[in-house]
């Protein structure tokens, strides 16, 4: 079983690839968990914007954040909240595709209309109004609920057009055929041939959530006293770190975004040749 | 038939402004109460200098969404403002109007997004089609690990990394603001070359990233277009590399790059107006981050509106020419 | 007895597969000469479509011509420069594609894909001498002039097809391949485009291999036929005498399964399915669907005899 793992990873490197740096940083966050407080991702737990030491590995900040700790708690809520969005954004995108795709129409018409006219917007744009509107500061739960609300949209649109592609197949008009019901077909003759297909639309839904949800923290939308990567990037730009030369400060969050979309993009492209076998000869 | 899709894009254009509009109107009122009119109450309380304006705004906005009209005249009053362009007055820049900072604004970013947007597009397509083609030089494949890698970093990240090795380690150019401090804004040469140097930061943040992404898309259309059977014929016919390279295999390819194109135009501004919070650049995207700061609703209101309205009509001038680079889908749609 | 005007010899083409090389021409040998309609025919599969491409040096990676030559007059083709090929390629073999693909530029209008190639070949032409050999071109293929400045999407199937006749004599070449040119046409069309195919050439002088599975327009429109299975040639022979006495167990199958006017009732298949170039059986390559095999067929691989004015590759021929 691991051997023919570690087989098909030597054939899909992207894949490989992908799972390494995501596991990289989960190693990252349960290790350091075990290892550092993570209370010390509060204000004024470390001293002031200390480079990096012994001490604090990854320095700390003006508010006498420990960074190391910072990351270790700020990692999962960022990825949390990617998680969130990107499952909710699939699973509606997902059924709205099925009904669209399966019973044409008007409905198909609608809803395809919603989704096209709802990617000229730019999302980002949209949900700074949604987020501006809500009272108060946000909770994690609630920021991805917010970004949710737009990450259905592209889900919606390349669904819909990969189950018009099987639905033309012969096995579901066999299906339909021999008297299959439609749910029926959905389930037990689509729904097989797409599930490699969805997971690389979750795992793309993930990181664009992701990349959402840090926009809107940048801008000083996002849950304040919460230490995502996101709000920690906020803050470098509040105290102009940049100009300042506190270069620590920026490095890690900067570093482990890179590698979360780093990780997520491999892993979109390993999903997608499992997906869809015909690209690994022309690769 | 021409006119006939014409006149559809476009409808679908005037349903984009008018839903912009509704968003605005109907969102920040979903959360049960108004916080614009609370935002002008606390204002208003506050008191200070502007306290005259405040005053008159908190009027001028009761009388025309006072609790007292029905949701539907309200709407009807916010629909004719937008239809005016009239986004009120900015709470925060009393007694400037939404529409001055706005005008203000909008070409510092039109500008800067226009021309990465349209460089990235053309390099990145262009390198992604050579990336695929196998009689392009060797070398080339080395670009492929540092376009996935650029590619996956959001822009303003880019502009952040950027930053501290173009302007801060080595002092090459101007780290904040769209130009220096003392300049005057006039049309001379010294100062353009001031607006490009702040530009360039900015701008080489975006383009690294879009390049990237234009890259790798564009590779794949180009490896399923060389697979198709009209390029096994051009070669038939003993046509030179370059034709078959230029007019058969790169014109087929960039087709789907373009639909991309105004599928991205949304997360391009997006990002972009990180980038210019970044950058402190002077365009839409500070204008708005300042106004969420100050929570300043008209300004956001307004910018959102604009911006939204912007990308449907670059959309819909895309759909105009598109028929015209495929000949086929003016038939097939219309 | 004038020259053949093209000769291939021993031609060998294999595909790199990671599971093992696939041979898809194996030891192809035959001449043509001047003016002469030559048949190719077989199943798919049987290598025939490798062999017409690979004649142009237009088989692409993971395949590969392994041995052979191919001679075009005094030149040897392998001998040419990428440039060299190149303007050889429609100058003096021009390719007619199949007609079930769509080998036409999607987004270029027909006149502009004819005179491509005009520009490419070092021909300088004026627009209006550019314009007016366009118009001729469509003439000759029956097409009307207003065709050059349509799209493929606006032509029908036959007249696609027409079009790339059209430019496939652009040049003159001295040899047309035509791949299948009429496979996805119904029998009406079909009918039409060979009968245009047949007049060029005959107008032009050219020597035409004309690849297909179809034995009934083989037998209408060649002069010579051979029969291909599992990339090698089984049987050579004029098309009078590969109709009136296939010597090939294959080829007597393949006519066998035409219909005929005279025998109504069930068609005769050929039993079995044509082998995996993959794994293909030892000794003669047709002998699991042979029913005259013996034990010779299953050991030793028939090499082309000539017998009788005909080329065959059974042991028991």
């Amino acid at each position: 079983m691991m051997r023919g793992v570690v087989r098909y990873l030597r054939r899909n490197p992207s894949l490989a690839l992908g799972t390494v740096l995501l596991a990289a940083l989960a190693l990252f966050v349960v290790i350091g968990g075990m290892l550092v407080d993570i209370e010390d991702a509060r204000p004024l737990s470390a001293p002031t914007l200390r480079a990096p030491s012994w001490e604090y590995p990854f320095g700390t900040d003006r508010q006498g954040r420990d960074l190391l700790a910072v990351m270790i708690a700020g990692t999962p809520l960022t990825l949390r909240i990617g998680f969130i969005a990107g499952f909710l954004g699939v699973g509606i995108g997902t059924v709205l595709a099925f009904i669209a795709a399966y019973y044409r129409g008007l409905l198909d018409t609608v809803i395809r209309g919603i989704a096209d006219i709802g990617l000229t917007v730019p999302g980002l744009l949209v949900l700074i109004i949604i987020a501006v509107s809500l009272k108060g500061t946000l909770t994690v739960n609630q920021m991805a609920i917010v970004v949710a609300s737009l990450a259905w949209l592209y889900p919606t649109r390349t669904i819909r057009a990969q189950v018009l592609s099987l639905r033309e197949r012969g096995y579901v008009e066999v299906a339909r055929l021999s008297g299959m019901s439609g749910p029926a077909i959905i389930f037990f003759e689509l729904m097989p041939n797409l599930l490699p297909y969805l997971a690389a639309t979750l795992v793309n839904a993930v990181s664009a959530a992701i990349l959402a949800s840090i926009g809107l923290e940048v801008l000083g939308l996002g849950p304040i006293d919460a230490p995502t990567l996101g709000m920690t990037l906020y803050w470098v730009n509040f105290n102009a770190a940049m100009i300042n030369g506190w270069w620590w400060w920026w490095l890690a969050p900067t570093v482990i975004i890179v590698m979360v979309f780093l990780g997520l993009f491999f892993l979109t492209v390993g999903l997608d040749e499992i997906a869809n076998p015909r690209l690994r000869r022309t690769a | 038939m021409q006119a006939a899709y014409i006149a559809r894009r476009f409808g679908v254009f005037l349903l984009i402004v008018w839903l912009a509009a509704s968003l605005n109107f109907f969102l920040p009122r979903l959360s049960g109460q108004d916080p614009v009119r609370t935002k002008l109450l606390q204002q208003a309380a506050l008191g200070g200098y502007v306290q005259g304006g405040i005053d008159e705004m908190t009027k001028e906005y009761e009388r025309r969404f006072g609790l007292d009209k029905p949701l539907w005249r309200q709407y009807l009053s916010y629909l004719d403002g937008v239809a005016h362009l009239d986004f009120n007055y900015s709470i925060a820049n009393y007694p400037r109007r939404v529409s001055e900072l706005i005008a203000d604004a909008l070409p510092w970013t039109l500008a800067l997004l226009g021309t990465t947007t349209l460089l990235s597009f053309a390099i990145g397509s262009f390198l992604g089609a050579l990336l695929a083609w196998p009689g392009a030089p060797r070398w080339m494949r080395w670009l492929m690990p540092p376009l996935w890698a650029l590619h996956a970093i959001p822009f303003f990240l880019l502009g952040l990394i950027l930053t501290y090795l173009l302007a801060f380690q080595i002092p090459l150019l101007p780290i904040f603001g769209g130009y220096s401090a003392g300049a005057f804004p006039a049309l001379s040469w010294r100062f353009a070359t001031d607006v490009l140097q702040h530009a360039l930061l900015p701008a080489l943040s975006i383009i690294l990233v879009a390049t990237g992404g234009w890259a790798l898309g564009m590779r794949g259309m180009m490896v399923t277009t060389m697979g198709e059977d009209y390029v096994t014929f051009a070669e038939a016919k003993g046509l030179k590399a370059p034709t078959v390279f230029l007019r058969y295999c790169l014109r087929n390819a960039i087709l789907p790059q373009v639909t991309a194109l105004a599928l991205a135009l949304g997360q391009i501004l997006s990002g972009a107006v990180l980038v210019e919070v970044i950058f402190g650049y002077p365009g839409i995207g500070t204008l708005l981050f300042q106004a969420i700061r100050e929570n300043d609703h008209f300004v956001i209101q307004g910018v959102v509106f604009t911006v939204i309205v912007a990308l449907g009509f670059t959309t819909f001038v895309l759909d105009v020419i598109y028929p015209w680079l495929d000949p086929r889908i003016s038939y097939r749609r219309a | 007895m004038s020259e053949p005007v093209l000769r291939v010899e021993g031609l060998r083409v294999a595909f790199d597969h990671p599971l093992g090389k696939v041979r898809a021409v194996d030891d192809v040998s035959f001449a043509l000469m001047p003016g002469e309609r030559f048949g190719l025919a077989g199943e798919s599969g049987s290598g025939k479509s490798t062999l017409a491409l690979s004649i142009l040096r237009l088989i692409k990676p993971p395949g590969h011509i392994e041995a052979g030559a191919v001679w075009l007059d005094d030149a040897r083709i392998a001998d040419l420069d990428d440039d060299g090929i190149r303007r050889l390629r429609l100058a003096g073999i021009a390719l007619v594609p199949q007609g079930s693909m769509n080998s036409l530029n999607p987004v270029l209008r027909i006149g502009r894909q004819i005179a491509d190639a005009f520009a490419d070949h070092g021909l300088r032409l004026g627009h209006r001498e550019e314009q007016r050999r366009i118009t001729a071109l469509l003439a000759a293929v029956g097409l009307p002039a207003t065709i050059a400045r349509m799209y493929p999407h606006e032509l029908s199937g036959g007249m696609k097809q027409r079009a790339c006749i059209a430019i496939a004599i652009s040049l003159r070449p001295k040899v047309i391949i035509a791949d299948e040119p009429t496979s996805a046409l119904d029998v009406v069309v079909q009918r039409q485009v060979m009968a245009t195919l047949a007049r060029v050439q005959q107008e032009l002088g050219a020597a035409v291999i004309l690849v297909g599975h179809d034995m009934g327009l083989m037998a209408q429109f060649v002069d010579r036929l051979g029969i291909m299975y599992a990339g090698r040639l089984v049987e050579v022979a004029p098309i009078a005498d590969i109709i009136a006495r296939p010597r090939h167990p294959y080829t007597r199958a393949l006519i066998a399964a035409l219909p005929s006017l005279e025998a109504r009732g069930m068609l005769a298949g050929i039993p079995g399915l044509a082998p995996s170039l993959r794994e293909l059986p030892s000794g003669c390559a047709f002998h699991p669907r042979c029913e005259l095999a013996i034990d010779r067929c299953r050991a030793e691989r028939p090499v082309l005899r000539d017998i009788a004015g005909a080329q065959v590759g059974c042991h028991l021929a």
